[in-house]
């Protein structure tokens, strides 16, 4: 079943690029760690999800570039041309001349609109394309324009005009300090409208994905190259192919569902955190072993101790005593200790994938009192390796991990909001101040929601 | 991609205009090796063929900058047509006349503006309907004077009644204290209002700045030390490369150039490509909290480049410092020591987003921001650097170090005022003490909100 891949703004397309490309080389790949046979499957069924082929045998990505400027897509368009190993279809995109200036109302209340019809069709002319379709990632920033209220709009589309495909949204957290100064505000109405009508929200946080840049991938100067990249390759790890189940060996026909099916059980609860491990450069690769155990030991740890990566994990974080009630609520402001899980899915790939033990993500403590083990988590197993790395293990989990940033953005954004700075900008075309406060309201339900697991 | 049209008013703005044209010819020269008229050219020129008619890609055949030039005198502008970039220009894009405005605001303003209105809402239209989207209006023009000052302000209303979607930004002169007009004060002032209320945003400049910049400058290259000789291509106060040769050099040419490499930097980021771009409508947006307060103080660095390849070029985290330093500054204040609504940090060249976190995070620590902004900062990332150096940053500040320059031109206001020194002259041509009064009110209501942001802070 094929996924559909919205690339929307600068950040957007710059990033697709990077998961297309990272894509692409892992299934060029010889270090597979497999038969020829089996990589041939498991380049077959990737294409199956995310390329077309066309005449010149060049594989074609699934995706629609949409900016309201030229510069980056015509910069995308060529480099996937040059790479020689994949490409754009040739009239898979839309631009426009002037961008939407930071502006979410921009995006979402004239850039949306106008273009819906063209955009719309641009869309139906790919989807028409594939026999069966299993739903749309959009890849969006919320701290801009584009990506943010263009994208919010068009999901809302995307969703009425198909309401039987899933629709998961890769949402990019900026940095805390200095990207956009209006990101605040931005991304609250990004998120609270995404809410209403995304099956799921996955979050690639800047900060967190520099501070891995840095310290785990040694990278003196880090560009934003560099951050999409490291972005790309976690995304590529959930992707990739993987089996249905224990025993067959067929591969997963419909990843983007099971991923849905797994992590999302209630809609109250939406918001989906990636961590990735091992994370190391290239030419380091060659001279580390892995163990399972260690790898699955390392990412257990992260998860419940709410750590991003790998490196400075709070070892002292333990899962509360099982039927025990928890000893204090648990609030935002305080330093959040033992990470509530909702759901989780762990994907392993790699060597000697069947011997490694994750019984302890099977621990009850880990989860919220109204999901068993059994319903709460998930994993795949696949022994093709992935990107160079002999072994990786994925975590895409629903839990608590984003209660702080997202508390902060609205703290920040309320701080704001309470002087009207900036709200000139946004009543000029059309969101007025009971929209803001709508948004607000959406979101401090969430925060409740996720604080009280 | 948008474009964007030059509007130069008066002696000043079209001094400094020619500066800007010069320049940007020069910028994309060195960038467009091929001679195809590309994306990031189209923003300011046409390309035109021998008949005139617009060829919109392909080779370059002749080019026109998108530019309105209007003076009420004629030496000026008639230079500029005998000049070396008079094929710049053609004659359907000027609009002249031979009396001046006698330094006098409403001359410009009214008279000047009543009897030419038609004529220029029909340049403007012109030029406009040569731009398939056009994005934003570039003001150039001095506020002391008559022409800049009177009919520059006029024609700002005219162009946001007549296109009210499209940006309106000013760059404006402001007169120094030892400036030799008598009524200068009236004129800035006058002007000031219609600023207030018709332009989204403005950049003021003060000679005195530019002036102290080109003795740093000087200072610099003529001490003598070794390995202080710079690139001449770099300067910002030259334009070694451009059209206009060393003869051609008017005295206020340095002092002309960094304002025009002002204006090249502000644009790159919508002309050029880069891993952050940054367009001219997110300049207003994240920079201007309130529609009143869009006054932004900016700073250009590096102001040269060494030439000798030995010594190690300035750490890049210099180049930040010195961003902030009142010595950089396009008018006379120092942002240091007050309060920051936004600030925008325009790199361009080899500098990647871990530099400029490196450096916010270093330098935040000692400014002032304000307490609902505390993280003010918006950063855009051009990866084609102005030429003759490897990187650059200009810094644009709404920062309530404006709020000295504004007073100073209330108190030379009042002290003429009072002894109602040649208001006769300007209310001869107005109703009389109706914009004095109103402009008062203004005055006070910037003193007023500066320290109201002023009191925010904890």
């Amino acid at each position: 079943m094929s996924v559909v891949t919205v690339q929307l703004g600068q950040c957007g397309n710059q990033i697709g690029y990077e998961v297309f490309d990272t894509m692409c080389r892992d299934l060029h790949n010889t270090q597979g760690f497999c038969s020829k046979r089996e990589n041939e499957i498991y380049q077959a069924s990737c294409k199956e999800h995310f390329f077309n082929e066309d005449k010149s045998e060049v594989p074609v990505a699934r995706a629609l570039l949409i900016d309201m400027e030229p510069k980056v897509i015509s910069q995308t368009l060529l480099k996937a041309a040059h790479s020689g190993r994949w490409k754009y279809g040739q009239h898979s995109h839309f631009c426009q001349r002037q961008g939407s200036g930071n502006n979410w109302a921009y995006g979402y209340s004239v850039h949306g609109p106008k273009h819906e019809e063209s955009i719309m069709n641009l869309i139906q002319r790919e989807v028409e394309e594939y026999d069966s379709l299993s739903g749309f990632s959009i890849i969006m920033s919320m701290a801009g324009g584009t990506g943010s209220g263009l994208g919010a709009f068009l999901t809302q589309n995307l969703r009425d005009a198909y309401p039987n495909s899933f629709i998961m949204n890769q949402v990019i957290w900026p940095y805390g300090t200095g990207e956009v100064i209006v990101q605040n505000y931005n991304s609250v109405l990004t998120l609270s409208h995404l809410y209403r009508s995304s099956d799921a929200l996955l979050v690639h946080e800047n900060d967190v994905v520099h501070k891995i840049c840095a310290k785990l991938m040694n990278i003196k100067q880090i560009s934003f190259r560099d951050v999409n990249q490291v972005i790309a390759h976690q995304l590529g790890s959930v992707f990739q192919p993987t089996y249905s189940s224990e025993d067959s060996f067929q591969y997963r026909r419909n990843p983007l569902g099971d991923l849905m099916t797994a992590l999302v059980p209630h809609p109250e609860f939406k918001m989906l955190g990636l961590r990735n491990i091992p994370q190391m450069p290239e030419n380091s690769l060659a001279y580390t072993t892995f163990a399972w155990a260690g790898l699955l030991k390392h990412l257990r740890q992260m998860l419940i101790s709410n750590a991003k990566m790998e490196e400075g994990i709070d070892w002292q974080v333990r899962p509360p005593l099982s039927g025990l009630p928890a000893l204090e609520k648990v609030s935002p402001n305080k330093e959040l200790r033992f990470n509530t899980s909702i759901a989780n899915l762990l994907i392993l790939r790699g060597k000697d994938v069947h011997s490694a033990d994750t019984g302890g993500f099977k621990d009850p403590a880990l989860y919220t009192s109204w999901l068993q083990p059994s319903d709460a988590f998930c994993e795949w197993r696949t022994h093709r390796a992935f990107n160079k790395y002999e072994k990786s293990a994925a975590l895409v989990s629903n839990s608590q991990f984003l209660l702080k940033p997202l508390d902060t953005i609205v703290g920040k954004a309320w701080n704001m909001f309470a002087s009207k700075a900036y709200v000139h900008q946004y009543t000029k075309f059309g969101i007025e101040e009971e929209d803001f406060l709508d948004s607000f309201t959406v979101l401090e339900q969430i925060v409740a929601s996720y604080c009280n697991l | 991609m948008a474009q964007s049209v030059v509007v130069q008013v008066g002696q000043c703005g079209n001094q400094i205009g020619c500066c800007f044209w010069d320049l940007a010819l020069r910028e994309h020269a060195s960038v467009n090796k091929k001679g195809i008229y590309d994306d990031a050219l189209k923003n300011f020129f046409r390309n035109v063929d021998t008949r005139g008619t617009g060829i919109s890609k392909g080779r370059i055949c002749s080019l026109k900058a998108r530019a309105v030039l209007i003076d009420m005198e004629e030496g000026v502008v008639n230079e500029i047509l005998q000049g070396p970039l008079k094929d710049v220009f053609d004659s359907k894009q000027l609009i002249t006349n031979v009396s001046g405005s006698g330094n006098n605001w409403a001359v410009g303003y009214k008279v000047f503006g009543s009897h030419y209105r038609d004529q220029i809402v029909e340049k403007l239209r012109q030029t406009a309907e040569h731009c398939d989207c056009l994005q934003c209006f570039f003001l150039i023009h001095s506020m002391g004077g008559g022409t800049g000052s009177g009919l520059g302000t006029f024609i700002l209303n005219v162009l946001e009644d007549e296109f009210p979607e499209v940006y309106r930004f000013v760059t404006s002169v402001f007169p120094s204290g030892e400036d030799d007009v008598i009524t200068s004060p009236y004129n800035s002032v006058l002007a000031m209002k219609e600023l207030n209320e018709h332009a989204d945003c403005v950049l003021p400049i003060e000679n005195e700045s530019l002036f102290d910049i080109v003795s740093k400058i000087n200072q610099m290259i003529n001490s003598g030390k070794p390995g202080t000789t710079v690139k001449q291509q770099s300067l910002v106060t030259l334009n070694e490369g451009g059209i206009k040769k060393k003869l051609d050099e008017k005295p206020f040419d340095k002092m002309n150039n960094i304002v025009a490499n002002l204006l090249l930097n502000l644009t790159s980021s919508s002309r050029f490509e880069g891993s952050l771009n940054m367009d001219l409508n997110e300049i207003s947006m994240n920079l201007v909290p309130f529609p009143q307060l869009h006054y932004l103080v900016s700073s250009l660095t590096p102001l040269y480049t060494l030439a000798d390849v030995n010594i190690p070029p300035r750490r890049l985290d210099q180049m930040f410092s010195d961003a902030f330093s009142k010595d950089y500054q396009l008018i006379q204040a120092d942002p240091k020591h007050s309060l920051y609504l936004a600030c925008a940090l325009l790199v361009r060249g080899n500098v990647q987003i871990s530099d400029i976190r490196r450096n916010i995070e270093r330098l935040k620590s000692s400014l002032h921001f304000v307490s609902w902004n505390q993280e003010g900062w918006k950063t855009s990332l051009c990866s084609v650097p102005p030429v003759g150096h490897s990187h650059s940053l200009l810094a644009l500040a709404n920062n309530t170090c404006v709020k000295p320059t504004f007073m100073e031109l209330k108190n030379r206001f009042l002290r003429l005022y009072k002894k109602k020194a040649c208001v006769f002259d300007i209310t001869s041509f107005m109703e009389r003490n109706l914009s004095v009064r109103s402009l008062l009110k203004f005055l006070s209501f910037l003193v007023c909100q500066a320290a109201l942001w002023e009191s925010l802070t904890p």
